[in-house]
């Protein structure tokens, strides 16, 4: 497994060519370099995952982690030290080829989309720089190095959401996101020195007597670690900073917003899962209630957003909790009793990226033919974009959990696996996956079906009601449809991978079998939701659509305005923090501080007057400083000691 | 006596071969020949650091156990070696001019035989070969800072050079003399048994340590350095502030662990102050310089006082942390001589300041970018080099309990940022309608810059190369 250091040099690479030299290059062949390395790497990341699938269990049945590389980079003395080096073992492998495959796709369509935009080359760059850091961050030997490449994963998110750097809403969000991001990494790391201090390693897997010695601590460690991850993850109430997100150009949001990035908390959880489940249990349980919440929570703003790609981010943010809740309700490691929720959340997660890139990238088609977000633009849009209809169709019925596309199939794990928790839990989240079922098609409708935007404008123009001849729909050029179908053949078949058999919670293989009870009434309410969905908004909005509006006016205002939480944040923030806390800091900064270094810079200056005629230029004094310095120096010694 | 064991001094021998080699081709090449001179000495020198990091693999003893020689001590050879190629890389422009270039051969000659009396420096393990070799190491230096003996700054700077350092020479063997009178023997290993501290002695240490605060520039000892910096050609002044200060420190601290054991107490308390001395009056004074070499020079000295927080520790941490910082220095401020000598061919008068550097950025990117990078080393600003090599020199001296002179030193930290980073402001932000015209730099140069670069970037990053220096120590 050598070459797997390739998977990480090739984006590095690439990402140096095009930030050193992108500039100098015309937008093809850094469009190429970009494409061509990442190529490669989803090469040798289907490659690895074949040799270490391929290369079957161990004696105890498990398939062994494997660690081709890992340096020791700093040894901080004892056991502690910072290693950089790869581990390759079943979930490693599987985000690689999550990362590889979603980002290929977004290299190829961003070849179409970001045609002959200003920064083109930048664009690759940090594209590949991002595909760099998360590569590193799953392949990560110890908490450690994931921390490295947690950073530096954040920081290519703010570039690439502030890619548009002379809009200020792109600055403001990127802005946002990294700081929310830091913010939350802040516990994070605190929780990582916690762990490393007391466990005396940065290691994933530390032996029995080092977690004993850390005693009652490791659960605080793993859960300020978990606030770290539901910093990036973007759980209730560290969220805020997604839907912003959505300012950067569309396929960095399928790449980072939706796909490989969001996910890293989930990863997170997953990475520490052995810690969590016995030493930890009850942190774990809070995972799942704030899972189930932030399912929730985004499920009911996603009900009325109408911009559509802040309904994907809600969508998003609410599938990721789905994944949050399934670690959260494990309560062993036996994936046959309790421990069915780990291998659940990897199977949605694998699904969801694949499903949602395509979501994301089949908006970014429409967004391209429209030239806006909003929904009151588009409507009746399937005659004039067949291939994005249909991918887009595919996605929605996945992600409602139709079968035979991959959603049902994951998503029927995890409700198994919260019926197995509570019968609360699983009822609450079967609501939640109706809800999205009904949201998701909301969107469909409202983009595809319905009165033409374009046809109306048409008319009133043609009519000489508006001076402004609208521009009509096209569907996208081959390099952007090409990776929706892709996407969207992935999302039909994966359902069938024996996902089991590769991924459980101990390792061990495990068959997966649906529980036609669960299957059944998920089924029904999807259905539900859809038809639900379909009574509304098929001719655009109906009158029975006004009715419920009107009746819930309040509420969906609320809604709408996603519950006044970045309101609330602000609240926080700007009036109590910065009253409370920054002015009286910045009041002793200028007055105390300050004050003090001017003193320091007046004596400095005044001393430095006061030595100046010791340089004279003159041998004879200089010889007389030497001769009385080192008797100085003598005389000094022969008295003080 | 067996006369086989100077073969055993590998690398003082191959250098000399290297010595011998260019004094030849110096008299016999001519016409076409010499045109590939710089570039056999570049060969030659670089050839040589490679012959010192092999002979370090075992440990040796010569003559009785005056000389003496480990793997960290080859490795500080490569070092100086590697850090006078950078010299010699740099000095190709300059040797070109024509009032130099007859005498090209002489500056490669003086330049090996002053290397050859650093390494004897370094392997003493006698009081004589360590003078004999420091004077080795003093005298052709005080010809090269006058090399340009027809410009009367450089003359000036030789004859100050010459004058102090026969001055210091006379306090430090004067002191050897009282060490003699009250010990009976100068091996070093013999001498440790012999101290106990009496008046004498302590007279002793410190007329010996005036004469290595001289090579090192340290306050009180460092008056000369302003002017002779100043005066020399700048590639000797390169040489002078890194590759002799290195020598001079690093023997500094073998003497002083091995010899004077016995009055640590004593010794501690002497390089206490003189830190503190030699980092603040350097600050002072440093703020002040308007001409770069000059402000170069108060850089070198405060750079000095924060090598002396390893020294005065004595460990073997700090012996790794000293010799780190050497390294990282010879990388940072190499490459600020290097752009100094590049710029200050396109100045009138030959005297870089200050405000010739304003608005340096828009015509000359790249030399900009990499000063600003070596002076942020400099500065110790991470995740550059200098920030690492600080970083372990102040707990090199932490840990041995010198905990209000790290806060010293500290403060002097961010006293010499604000100076450091004048320069960077001036570059960048400091309007001027002509700053100096681009500069193309010669391939040489242009090599040793980059190595420059490659080493303030990556030495601070790549940890193996701290750990490594730190398996050598001691």
């Amino acid at each position: 497994m050598d070459f797997t250091i390739l998977i990480l040099a090739l984006p590095l690479l690439s990402f140096l060519i095009l930030g050193l030299a992108g500039m100098k290059m015309p937008h093809k062949w850094a469009g190429a370099i970009g494409t061509l390395s990442l190529t490669l790497v989803t090469i040798l990341s289907y490659c690895a995952a074949a040799l270490y699938f391929g290369a079957g269990r161990n004696a105890e049945g498990i398939f062994a982690p494997i660690t081709p590389y890992n340096h020791t980079w700093l040894p901080l003395g004892g056991t502690l030290s910072i290693d950089m080096g790869i581990l390759i073992d079943p979930i490693s492998v599987m985000m690689l080829i999550v990362i590889s495959t979603v980002s290929l796709m977004v290299h190829i369509y961003s070849l179409g989309y970001m045609k002959g935009e200003r920064g083109f080359q930048r664009y690759y760059a940090f594209l590949s720089l991002f595909t760099f850091s998360m590569l590193g961050l799953v392949v990560a030997t110890n908490i450690f190095q994931m921390y490295v490449f947690w950073e530096l994963v954040g920081v290519s998110s703010y570039l690439l959401i502030g890619f548009y750097y002379t809009k200020p809403a792109a600055i403001a969000a990127s802005k946002k996101a990294f700081i929310v991001t830091r913010f939350a990494d802040l516990f994070f790391l605190i929780g990582i020195l916690l762990y490393g201090y007391y466990t005396e390693t940065f290691s994933f897997t530390p032996g029995e007597t080092l977690l004993m010695s850390a005693g009652a601590v490791l659960p605080i460690a793993l859960a300020l670690m978990f606030v770290g991850g539901a910093g990036k993850s973007a759980m209730f109430p560290l969220h805020i900073w997604l839907p912003d997100a959505m300012e950067g150009p569309t396929p960095v949001s399928a790449l980072i917003h939706a796909a490989t990035m969001v996910v890293a908390g989930v990863y997170l959880v997953a990475r520490m899962f052995p810690l969590f489940i016995d030493y930890a249990p009850e942190v774990l349980h809070i995972v799942a209630y704030v899972g189930a919440f932030t399912s929730l929570y985004a499920a009911i703003v996603a009900c009325v957003q109408t911009d559509i790609k802040r309904v994907l981010a809600f969508s998003t943010i609410s599938q990721i909790a789905f994944m949050m809740v399934a670690l959260g309700v494990c309560t062993s490691s036996n994936p046959h009793y309790g421990g069915l929720g780990y291998m659940a959340s990897m199977f949605h997660l694998f699904t969801h990226a694949m499903f949602k890139g395509l979501l994301f990238l089949g908006a970014g088609a429409i967004i391209h033919a429209v030239h806006s977000n909003e929904k009151s633009q588009m409507g009746g849009l399937r005659k004039y974009m067949p291939v994005t209809h249909l991918t887009f169709l595919v996605a929605c019925l996945a992600i409602a959990g139709i079968p035979p596309f991959s959603g049902f199939f994951s998503k029927d794990e995890i409700l198994a696996a919260c019926y197995d928790y509570s019968p609360m839990m699983g009822v609450f989240m079967s609501i939640v996956a109706a809800m999205t079922a009904f949201y998701m098609f909301r969107l469909y409708y409202l983009i595809f079906w319905g009165k033409s935007h374009y046809e109306e404008q048409l008319s009133l123009y043609s009519a000489g009601k508006s001076t402004h001849k609208p521009h009509k729909p096209h569907e996208a050029p081959l390099c952007m449809t090409a990776p929706l179908v892709i996407l969207a053949t992935i999302t039909t078949v994966a359902g069938f991978i024996p996902f089991g058999n590769f991924i459980s919670s101990n390792g061990e293989a495990y068959h997966i079998h649906i529980n036609p009870a669960v299957a059944t009434v998920s089924i029904l309410l999807a259905l539900a939701g859809i038809a639900l969905a379909t009574v509304m908004y098929i001719r655009g909005n109906s009158k029975l659509t006004t009715a419920i509006n009107k009746a819930l006016g309040i509420f969906i205002e609320a809604a709408y305005n996603r519950f006044y939480m970045d309101e609330l944040w602000l609240f926080v923030t700007k009036k109590i923090i910065f009253n409370c806390i920054s002015r009286p800091i910045a009041w002793f900064d200028r007055h105390v501080i300050d004050a003090t270094m001017d003193m320091m810079a007046t004596i400095t200056q005044k001393c430095g007057n006061i030595v100046r005629p010791m340089q004279s230029g003159n041998v004879q004094s200089y010889s007389v400083w030497f001769l009385s310095g080192a008797l100085l120096l003598a005389l000094m010694l022969i008295f003080f000691t | 006596m067996n006369y086989f064991e100077f073969f055993s001094m590998i690398p003082e021998i191959s250098l000399l071969a290297v010595f011998v080699v260019i004094f030849i081709f110096d008299l016999v090449a001519t016409g076409r020949y010499r045109r590939i001179f710089h570039a056999l000495v570049c060969l030659l020198m670089l050839g040589h650091i490679y012959v010192c990091i092999e002979s370090g693999d075992k440990e040796v003893t010569l003559f009785g156990g005056m000389y003496y020689s480990n793997s960290m001590i080859a490795f500080v050879k490569a070092m100086l070696v590697f850090g006078s190629s950078l010299v010699v890389l740099q000095a190709h422009r300059w040797l070109r001019s024509t009032h130099a270039l007859a005498k090209q051969g002489e500056f490669y000659v003086l330049l090996l035989s002053t290397l050859i009396g650093m390494f004897f420096m370094l392997s003493a393990r006698h009081f004589l070969l360590f003078f004999i070799g420091m004077e080795l190491a003093s005298l052709p230096l005080a010809c090269l800072v006058a090399f340009d003996k027809y410009r009367h700054h450089s003359a000036e700077a030789g004859i100050k050079y010459v004058l102090t350092s026969m001055f210091a020479s006379a306090i430090m063997l004067y002191g050897i003399s009282f060490l003699y009178g009250t010990i009976g023997t100068l091996y070093f290993e013999d001498m440790a048994q012999g101290l106990s501290g009496t008046t004498m002695q302590i007279f002793a240490l410190v007329m010996f340590f005036a004469g290595l605060g001289f090579k090192i520039s340290l306050v009180p000892f460092h008056l000369w350095t302003a002017d002779s910096y100043q005066g020399a050609p700048t590639v000797v002044t390169a040489y002078l502030s890194v590759i002799s200060k290195g020598a001079a420190v690093f023997t500094l601290f073998v003497i002083l662990t091995k010899v004077f054991a016995p009055m640590t107490a004593q010794w501690q308390m002497m390089i206490y102050a003189v830190t503190v001395a030699s980092i603040t009056i350097a600050n002072l004074f440093a703020i002040k310089q308007n001409n770069m070499k000059r402000f170069m020079a108060f850089s070198s000295i405060s750079q000095a006082g924060y090598i002396m927080l390893a020294v005065i520790s004595g460990t073997a941490q700090g012996m790794s942390a000293m010799v780190f910082y050497i390294l990282v220095y010879i990388m940072a401020n190499m490459a600020v001589f290097g752009i100094i000598e590049t710029l200050q061919h396109n100045v009138e008068g030959g005297e870089l300041t200050r405000e010739h550097c304003n608005g340096l950025y828009k015509t000359n990117p790249q030399l900009t970018l990499l000063m600003t990078l070596a002076l942020f080393s400099l500065g110790g600003i991470p995740p550059f080099a200098g920030f690492f090599s600080k970083f372990f020199v102040f707990m090199s001296a932490f840990d041995a309990g010198f905990l209000v002179l790290v806060f010293i030193a500290l403060i002097n930290t961010v006293i010499s940022l604000y100076y450091y980073l004048l320069i960077v402001k001036a570059m960048y932000i400091t309007p001027n309608d002509n700053p100096i015209a681009k500069v193309k730099c010669d391939m040489y140069t242009r090599i040793s810059l980059c190595a420059c670069l490659l080493g303030i970037v990556l030495l601070g990053i790549c940890s193996f190369v701290y750990i490594g220096i730190d398996n050598f120590a001691f």
